[in-house]
């Protein structure tokens, strides 16, 4: 038997199926991130519609759903926000800015002992109210704030 | 252009705080410079791993700050795990940086 030719053979065999996978776009070398982004909840025009396409739209209002927000904004192109849900089991926390152009702003799902907690800084063309959708066990927890901005954040 | 991310991770009582900032433009496409709109360039997708488990997952649109910094919370944690934070925008650039609790 010509050990040295089964070895090349198998060997031929298993990097033919690699090519082939990766051909396929089923192995992405080093892919660390999620590919979808919600197109249509991301396009929608107006809160409700927002709302809807990310399944909250019988969204119940939740006094455990923090927002730290400024009252007022300078400039509207930075407002920071800080969120915390403490409903018990929250997967995921969605920003919605009424008056923007488009609302939504983001959506961050929590997971592997993620605390539901996000800060981030967002652009708010007038003032707004900042509805935010906590979901937990297949439920939807809003809260809202006010903010109030002297400079838009969009255009110019 | 995009550029280079700042991964500031640390130990709190009881839980990790993970603080990143990220180099981008985050273009709304509404803007106009000399009346020509200025094309969306935004991130999309970003997620954070700890150890290589996927704890957060965000998907973000254009009214996210330029240069966005976000701060998540990790329960528990020790010194020395790996954070590792990416993002993909829409023009389909990315971008993925690691850093070690401290």
């Amino acid at each position: 038997m010509n050990e040295g030719r089964r070895v090349v053979l198998r060997r031929a065999g298993a990097t033919g199926a690699l090519a082939a996978a990766l051909a396929a776009g089923l192995l992405k070398p080093e892919r660390v991130l999620a590919a979808t982004w919600n197109t249509a909840a991301f396009a929608a025009k107006t809160p409700a519609d927002a709302l809807k396409s990310i399944g909250a739209a019988d969204a119940l209002d939740s006094k455990d759903v923090l927002i730290d927000l400024p009252q007022i904004a300078e400039n509207g192109a930075v407002v920071p926000i800080e969120i915390t849900s403490n409903v018990p089991g929250t997967t995921s926390i969605a920003v919605v800015i009424e008056k923007n152009p488009f609302p939504l702003a983001g959506q961050f799902s929590f997971m592997e002992g993620a605390l539901p907690y996000v800060k981030l800084n967002v652009k708010v063309g007038q003032s707004s109210v900042i509805r935010v959708i906590a979901e937990a066990g297949g439920k939807h927890y809003a809260a809202s704030k006010e903010v109030k901005v002297t400079i838009g954040g969009c255009g110019g | 252009m995009p550029g280079p991310m700042k991964i500031r991770a640390t130990m709190h009582d009881g839980y990790t705080d993970i603080r990143v900032l990220m180099n981008h433009p985050m273009e709304t496409g509404q803007r106009k410079v000399d009346g020509k709109p200025v094309p969306a360039h935004f991130i999309q997708n970003l997620t954070v791993k700890v150890n290589g488990k996927t704890v957060v997952e965000g998907q973000i649109s254009q009214a996210v700050s330029r240069n966005p910094v976000f701060s998540f919370r990790v329960k528990g944690g020790s010194k020395g795990d790996k954070v590792q934070i990416g993002w993909t925008d829409n023009k389909g650039e990315s971008n993925q940086t690691e850093a070690a609790v401290a």
